[in-house]
Parts: C-alpha cells; structure tokens; sequence
C-alpha cells in the first residue's frame, strides 16, 4: 500500500490546469504547422500562418492560447494499492482548479446553476472523472474544454442497421452543422458503443489520444482514416472561410454494446485541444 | 483585399467592405456577450441609458482572460455570434454598424444588416493571444459584476478581422465551402 497525500494532487492540478491552457501537446502543435504548409486555399494559409504565430505569443508571454479556458475536466486513475491521505481528494482536484484558473490568469467561466446563471468565480467545479485501475500510481489528466466546440457536439442513439455507414453519417453530419462555430480545422472525438453516458465519454476520452497514434485496431483505423479523409473534403477550412484542412485529427473509442442499439457520441474540440497528464 | 479602417465606422465606411476583405481596425470597439446583451435589452426595454452610444459603434462578442500585470488585457478572441442572434437585430436597429465575432448568423440578422447597411466581421478563433497585441487600452465601463462577461471600451490598433457578411447581406460562410468542397 503506497500513501499519496492529496495535497500533491492539488499542486498537480493547479499547475497543469495553466501548462494545457499556455500550450499545446507537441503531436497538435505539429499537426498545425503541418496544416499550415497542406493547406490549399491562401486565406486558410494566412489565418494558419497566425494560429501558429498564436502559440508563439501565448507560449512567450504565459498568456492563454484562447480566452475561453474552458471548463476543466479531470480524469483520474487511481491505482486500487494507493491509500489517498490527508483530506478528500474531490475537494483537492477543486482547489487546484481554484488556484490554477486564479494564478495563470485564466478565465472563470463556471456558473453556479444553468438556470439563474451566477458565476462561481473562480471556475469551479471541474467535471471529475475517476477509474480505480491496478498498481500503485495516481495518473491524473486535466483537459479544459472551450465550449464554442463543445456546444457542437452531439450525440446519437443509431439502430444496429444503421452500421458503419449511419456512423460515418452521424460525424459528418455533426461536423457540417459544427462548421465555422467550433473555431475549425478542428480535432474530433468519436465514441461508438456503450450506452448513453458511456459513449459521450468515449468520444471526450478519443480526444486526448496523441494525433499520431492509431488504433490497434484494423477496422477502427481504417474508419479513422477514412473519417478525416472525408471531413476533409467539406471544404469547411481554416476558420469556416474554406480551404482543404478542416479537422487536424480524429479518434475512435469503442466500447461493447447491447443487442438493440448501436450509440454515436461525437464530441468536437477546436485545434486547442488541451490536455495535460502527470502520474504520480 | 486589405484595408485600414479607424472608427466611429460609419455607414458610408461599410458600403465599402465586401465579403472576403480583410480589415484591420483602429479606435474604439466595446465588448459584450450573452449576459451583458441581455441587461441591454432589459435597459432598452424600460428606457434606461446604456453603457456606450449605439450610433456608429462596433461590437466585439469577447470575454477576455484577466491581465498580466502591464498588459492591459489578457486572451482576447471572439465568441461565437449566433448566441447574440436574438439580440442584435435590436441593436443594429438603434445605430450599432459593426459586429465581430465567430460563426453563423441567422436570416433575422441578415435582414437586419442589409436594413441598417452594417458588417459582420469575424475574428479568428481560437487567436485570442495574438489578437490582445492588437488591443492597447481596456477599461470596464458596465456591469462590473458580469466579471469576464461586464462590458469595455477596447482600444485596438491594427486589429485584423474579416468581413463574413457584407452591408448587402452577402454571407461568406455560406459560398466559402463550396469553393473547397470535393464531395
Ligand atoms: S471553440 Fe476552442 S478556439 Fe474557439 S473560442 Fe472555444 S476554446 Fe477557443
């Protein structure tokens, strides 16, 4: 049994809460320099020439890469030989949200109710995420998601006979009404299976594997692929103004299903699609 | 095409843009978002003043991240605009020529621009570290409360947009895919 104190899990939080948010994960940076060189419509190659020049400025100056840092999502990992000590570790995650979004200058876009609308302030409460795997570590993964992007994602309860055709629909679908509004090219997270909740959570867990990673998978990949090909084919572009580079990178999670249904989750990000892991 | 435009951004500043162009604005632009248009409208209803004269003005849907210490504002990119779609028309009828933001607008706007001879710009997305070099004073002027969301007075040098809908209604979202599209 190994004793972690949630105190380091509080200065863990806080301090990858202002990294994700400064920059990006070297597999998305790259994917958008090389974007910036593939693209064919020249306005797409200027507004790409000034999303690099964006990271630049946000990386020199400790400055957010955008002003919408979104809301933060936690996922932990907490392996079943660690003994978690000194306090509740939920309220450890939310103060280190608290002291991140407080000392990066981050923005505190959290309200209270979704009704009455008052903001808490200090942009908690994070969504927290837990799994309880083998071994004796804590990996902790902190993704703040703007919601121009979240706004437009989408989940659908297919039938069986919809197949792999209906999935592709449902993506594309979602993609095109997503269009301009979710701050394109985009990364796309997609779930498959599961139930109602489990999917959704695929498709935000698709979207924090690395860029140049594929499936193991043969048929998952070869959907991948075939996804971006033709999200790609849109013409959507470089900020919804048109161009040959509309996604930058796009996963699939599955996860068994029942009998009678066939769930499709896809979660769109923009090109910040933050993430940042520690393990301790 | 490129241009230089400085505000107040008259009507006749306007008719010239199309969409496509690429501007980059000088003067004084004032933020609001959802909350902030909503108390607006509450204010214009019950015949209360606002926050900054309508007439000539440009709107920036933006909430920007808190300031470093030297900088007058902090991450600075636009919101997406359709969330304003219910308001705006109201706005652009009691004078506001200019909006910049991001994302689709609906038919009730677009009628309202060709009406008033306004401009929809976008900002890019997603910029919003690039974009607060273009803005060199903010100053909250209303609704203080609202914290990122209270109206500003922004003073911006240079500031690159791009008209998305032109004063005659023209919607470049709408015929830029296209062009692209391989289908
Ligand atoms: S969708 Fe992404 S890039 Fe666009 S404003 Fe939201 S967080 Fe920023």
């Amino acid at each position: 049994m190994r004793e972690i104190n949630v105190a380091a899990i509080t200065s863990c939080v806080r301090q990858m809460c202002m990294d994700a948010n400064y920059h990006l994960s070297p597999d998305m940076q790259a994917r958008l320099f090389e974007a910036a060189e593939t693209e064919q419509s020249p306005l797409g190659r200027q507004i790409l020439e000034k999303l690099k020049e964006n990271l630049e400025i946000a990386a020199a100056d400790q400055i957010p890469i955008c002003q919408d840092t979104g809301m933060a999502v936690v996922f932990v990992e907490v392996g079943q030989e660690v003994h978690l000590t000194g306090g509740d570790v939920s309220s450890a995650i939310q103060e280190g949200v608290r002291r991140g979004y407080q000392d990066g200058y981050l923005r505190k876009s959290i309200v209270r109710d979704p009704l009455t609308r008052v903001n808490t302030g200090d942009n908690t409460p994070a969504v927290i995420h837990y799994t309880i795997v083998p071994g004796e570590q804590v990996r902790i993964t902190v993704a703040p998601k703007g919601f121009g992007s979240e706004n437009k994602s989408r989940l659908f309860m297919l039938v069986p006979a919809d197949g792999v055709d209906g999935v592709k629909k449902a993506v594309l679908q979602t993609v095109r009404e997503a269009g301009p509004n979710a701050c394109p090219p985009m990364a796309v997270g997609v779930g498959i299976g599961g139930n109602f909740e489990k999917c959704a959570c695929l498709a935000k867990q698709a979207l924090l594997i690395p860029t140049d990673q594929q499936s193991e998978d043969p048929q998952i990949r070869k959907l991948e692929q075939e996804l971006l090909a033709e999200i790609n084919k849109t013409g959507i572009g470089p900020a919804g103004l048109g161009g040959t580079v509309t996604a930058l990178a796009l996963h699939v999670k599955t996860y068994p299903t029942h009998i009678a249904g066939l769930p499709v989750a896809v979660n769109i990000c923009c090109h910040v699609n933050r993430h940042e892991t520690m393990v301790l | 095409m490129d241009c230089r435009i400085s505000t107040p951004f008259t009507k006749e500043k306007a008719a010239e843009l199309h969409i496509g162009d690429m501007v980059y604005l000088t003067g004084t632009i004032y933020t609001a978002r959802d909350a902030a248009h909503k108390r607006m409208m509450e204010a214009i209803r019950q015949g209360r003043p606002l926050p900054f004269d309508l007439h000539n003005s440009i709107i920036y849907y933006m909430g920007p991240t808190p300031a470093r210490d030297g900088r007058p504002i902090g991450s600075a990119g636009p919101t997406t605009a359709g969330r304003m779609d219910a308001y705006a028309p109201t706005l652009l009828d009691l004078g506001e020529t200019g909006m910049i933001g991001k994302g689709r607008r609906n038919e009730a706007v677009r009628q309202a621009v060709i009406r008033n001879g306004a401009v929809y710009f976008a900002a890019i997305g997603g910029a919003g570290a690039l974009l607060s070099k273009a803005i060199t004073s903010a100053e909250v002027v209303a609704y203080e409360d609202l914290g990122t969301e209270a109206v500003r007075k922004l003073t911006v040098q240079e500031f690159p947009v791009i008209v998305v809908m032109d004063s005659k209604g023209n919607d470049l979202y709408e015929i830029a895919a296209s062009k692209y599209c391989t289908e």
